[in-house]
């Protein structure tokens, strides 16, 4: 059989998609592990499940094209390029994590990988990604803005804004609506007049398609397609991505809000398996190629764990450092 | 130095600006076409073009956001808000994201924007368009306050702002747009966030004020010499920063307070600053502190009530008498 995969990447690219995601799932499942373990606290959202939107999506972007994304983010900070251990030693609230442990879970960032921020509050980086588009076309720069949010973000204000204001000025944003059907516990239908969310951009003359999240390939080529749109027309695009979480929306999240028959069928579309199973279908890889990644995978995740653990905390004079640019002085008299 | 208004003197920073850094882009609702409700931006589209000065819409958050995400990108926004009024629409790009995003990132990001906001009451425009939020903003941590008096700070504390690397909140006085003083026309002339200044020296009391209540502490004070008391008054310029040193060496030297402030008097920047004098000069008071502050109401329309809210020079005048009568 010839192989339709090959025909869109070459081996080592469909390879590494594979890779990708066995990561971001190897370390979803660690961070639930740390957690368990009093290690990492707060607020945890794991991305289980979802793994083919961050992967798929990154790999069709530019290495410099901005993204910006909610709080359940850290795969899309890893595809990006973030080293696992300083994300897992941010999660543990370590000195060495990505933001000097000030942000935890919710709130990674790394300008280095353009990856522009983890934002907790619904919808809050609608205007950034506009923002971080018009700097880019502003200074001729190319760049696009991904943004990634969920079917919840888009009865916020901001949403309708953000598209509003990303047509009239012309402005290349990726709108990425990882759609997992709930928000929190409230279903999409619950909380969308219309929840088909891609056909809500119509009154912003904003294109858009709709996806299936379960498969890498299918999101990977939509993106690349519309990326390209948007950065070749300098004008706003949505696409909008079924997925599904496997896991509750946060660590405290019993998930009685859905049963559990539809959780299991959506696990027996995993990502993940179904597509490795393609790629030994048409001769990719071998079984063993995809054991010896997971392996890798593990061997990683476990690595930044032990760094995690492993790393200072954070010193008590770091509370008043890194709020004010050039500035530590700014309320001298509560030191 | 030429005599001009306080609005050219904030358009003259603009334009100065603007012309010394091509990463400085202005947006707001009316800014451009329409040259700003105000007329803070006369003249701004004319020179620097639609790709600079730009109209929006009406979308207070999605202002601040997109100014928010541009100096992420390395533009130096200084964008407007018709009103502070309008500001708590975008709260939540103000507090929940623009006063966050250096610390919550560990000091990765730089924001260096510039919110103006016109604001205060005195002109009978009714509850919802009248409101001096300034405490809002210095409640606070990660943003700037800004709160200029005249021309002169007006220019200089802009440029300081636009210039600075952090998030500057600018809140300008409508009442204090068609205010005339003399501002240096240099260039290089700027007035330091931070840097509290002493309009007038005196020995009996200090009034410390900011923004119209300056030039209201400046009347009072000149009222009061008549009466043979001399009066010092400290203009906070900015409240964020907060120069507390230059404060409360003044009520250290003087032995009295009286603290002057247009917004509601609970937890106002009134009750902050008197909280600061107790705490740091209590050995030197004379007198407890006084706070001249707006009235704790939603603004009314009708003048004969509005200016019951406001605080008046016969207000501060009282307040200084006040002070200067009683003793611990």
């Amino acid at each position: 059989m010839e192989s339709r995969l090959r025909a869109a990447l070459p081996d080592y690219d469909l390879m590494k998609l594979y890779e990708q995601m066995v990561l971001c799932r190897e370390f979803e499942e660690s961070c639930a592990e740390q957690y368990t373990k009093g290690h990492i606290t707060g607020f945890l959202h794991l991305y289980s499940g979802q793994e083919a939107v961050a992967v798929g999506a990154t790999a069709g972007l530019h290495k410099d094209d901005y993204v910006v994304s909610a709080y359940r983010e850290h795969p899309q900070a890893l595809v990006r390029g973030a080293d696992p251990k300083r994300v897992m030693a941010e999660l543990f609230g370590k000195s060495t994590g990505m933001c000097k442990g000030k942000g935890g879970s919710m709130h990674l960032f790394d300008p280095d990988i353009a990856f522009m921020g983890g934002y907790a509050i619904v919808g809050g980086q609608f205007p950034i990604a506009v923002g971080l588009a018009f700097a880019s076309k502003y200074r001729g720069e190319g760049r696009i803005a991904a943004c990634f949010f969920g079917d919840g973000a888009v009865n916020q204000g901001n949403f309708h804004e953000g598209l509003n204001w990303a047509r009239l000025w012309e402005l290349p944003v990726l709108f990425l609506c990882e759609n997992n059907f709930y928000g929190i516990g409230t279903g999409v239908h619950r909380a969308s007049a219309l929840p088909d969310i891609h056909r809500r951009t119509c009154g912003y003359d904003v294109p858009s398609e709709k996806v299936d999240g379960m498969d890498v390939m299918a999101v990977y080529l939509a993106v690349k397609r519309a990326a390209e749109w948007v950065r070749e027309h300098s004008r706003p695009y949505l696409i909008e991505v079924i997925t599904y979480r496997f896991r509750g929306h946060s660590m405290a999240d019993p998930g009685k809000y859905r049963s559990a028959a539809e959780v299991e069928l959506w696990k027996a579309r995993d990502p993940i398996p179904a597509f490795g199973k393609r790629l030994v279908e048409e001769g990719v890889v071998s079984r063993d190629d995809l054991d010896c990644l997971q392996a890798k995978a593990r061997t990683v995740v476990k690595e930044a764990v032990i760094f995690a653990e492993e790393s200072p905390w954070p010193d008590d004079g770091e509370v008043w450092k890194d709020i004010y640019a050039g500035g530590e002085e700014v309320c001298p008299w509560q030191k | 130095m030429a005599e001009m208004t306080y609005r050219d003197a904030l358009n003259m920073a603009l334009k100065e600006e603007m012309r010394r850094d091509p990463s400085v882009v202005v947006w707001g609702e009316d800014v451009a076409l329409y040259e700003g409700s105000f007329k803070v931006t006369r003249g701004l589209l004319a020179e620097f073009g639609e790709g600079r000065v730009k109209d929006t819409p009406i979308s207070e958050n999605t202002i601040v956001g997109v100014a928010v995400g541009s100096a992420l990108g390395g533009l130096r926004p200084a964008v407007e808000l018709m009103t502070v009024n309008f500001a708590l629409l975008a709260m939540d790009q103000i507090i929940n994201h623009m006063a966050k995003i250096r610390s919550m990132f560990g000091g990765q990001a730089t924001l260096p924007i510039v919110v103006r906001a016109p604001g205060g009451g005195g002109s009978q425009l009714g509850a919802q368009h009248s409101q001096s939020l300034e405490a809002f903003f210095m409640h606070c941590p990660g943003i700037y306050v800004a709160v200029p008096s005249t021309p002169s700070d007006a220019k200089g504390l802009l440029k300081s702002a636009i210039r600075d690397n952090n998030p500057v909140m600018f809140l300008e006085h409508e009442l204090l747009y068609n205010s005339k003083g003399e501002v240096p026309e240099d260039e290089d002339f700027t007035v330091p966030l931070g840097k509290a200044h002493i309009m007038r020296e005196g020995k009996d009391v200090t009034i410390i004020a900011y923004s119209r209540m300056s030039i209201l502490a400046l009347a009072a004070a000149a009222e009061l010499e008549k009466e043979g008391i001399s009066c010092e008054v400290v203009d906070l310029r900015t409240l964020t920063p907060l120069d507390t040193a230059t404060f409360t060496a003044s009520v250290k030297k003087t032995g009295r307070a009286v603290v002057v402030s247009e917004c509601w008097r609970t937890c106002g920047v009134g009750a902050e600053i008197t909280s600061l004098l107790y705490e740091n000069c209590f050995d030197s008071l004379l007198a407890p502190v006084q706070r001249v502050s707006g009235l704790d109401v939603p603004m009314p329309y009708s003048r004969k009530i509005e200016k019951l809210c406001i605080p008046q020079v016969e207000d501060a005048v009282k307040a200084v008498k006040e002070v200067l009568s009683q003793k611990y």
